[in-house]
């Protein structure tokens, strides 16, 4: 369990690790002329390219973050391993689900 | 104890942690605002716009800070991790001061931008 767990977060990291980076520069590229919904959709809706790159990095996000905070929780909080377990698998739901509606509505929605 | 608390590598252990949290955090509030386009491009505007307040945008520079620095940090990690590290005097122990300057660079650069 922890073996899977331990290599699932790396694996996670290193496919997030060059999505990261292009969302930074993409960021510092977006903010150069204000930031506009026009502007944002225009780029994403409809592109297949930014469905799977932020769809990537969504399900990536959504193993790799509540594995760590499973961790933290171990390590620094007396919290019985049950709960922590269950908070960690909810964070991974509503991470991945909330994500995806974010990349469906960037991407595919065009009304 | 104390001496491994102030150890540079603690420092960036805890930069690690700590961002990550403060990012997972964030994660659910940025993809809830994301989401607002499903309801049409003036829900997702009328967010947009109050990012233009100036604590909003230290707030967003604090954020690219942040994913920065767990960014680096991570990849520091993996490598001590996930490579051979034969000495203590390896470079990868040293990796932490330019971590952080690569950080702040990105956050320069971001500055700049606004």
């Amino acid at each position: 369990m922890h073996r899977h767990l331990f290599l699932a977060q790396r694996f996670s990291a290193l496919l997030l690790a060059p999505l990261v980076l292009a969302h930074i520069a993409l960021i510092i590229i977006a903010v150069r002329h204000g930031l506009t919904a026009e502007e944002i959709l225009s780029r994403t809706r409809g592109s297949v390219v930014w469905a799977v790159f932020y769809g990537g990095f969504v399900i990536a996000a959504a193993i790799h973050a509540p594995i760590g905070i499973r961790t933290i929780l171990n390590e620094w909080t007396p919290l019985n391993g049950n709960i922590i377990n269950a908070f960690a698998i909810a964070f991974a739901l509503v991470v991945l689900v909330l994500g995806l509606r974010a990349v469906i509505a960037v991407t595919v929605v065009t009304g | 104890m104390n001496g491994l608390r102030t150890h540079r590598s603690y420092v960036a252990f805890l930069g690690h942690r700590l961002s990550g949290i403060a990012l997972a955090i964030f994660l659910p509030i940025h993809f809830i605002v994301l989401g607002l386009a499903l309801s049409g491009a003036e829900n997702l505007d009328r967010m947009l716009a109050f990012t233009d307040l100036a604590l909003v945008k230290f707030a967003e520079w604090g954020l690219v800070m942040l994913l920065s620095i767990h960014l680096f940090f991570g990849v520091r990690v993996l490598m001590l991790e996930l490579t051979k590290w034969p000495n203590r005097t390896d470079p990868r122990s040293d990796w932490i001061v330019p971590s952080v300057i690569a950080a702040l660079a990105i956050g320069v650069v971001f500055l700049l931008q606004l």
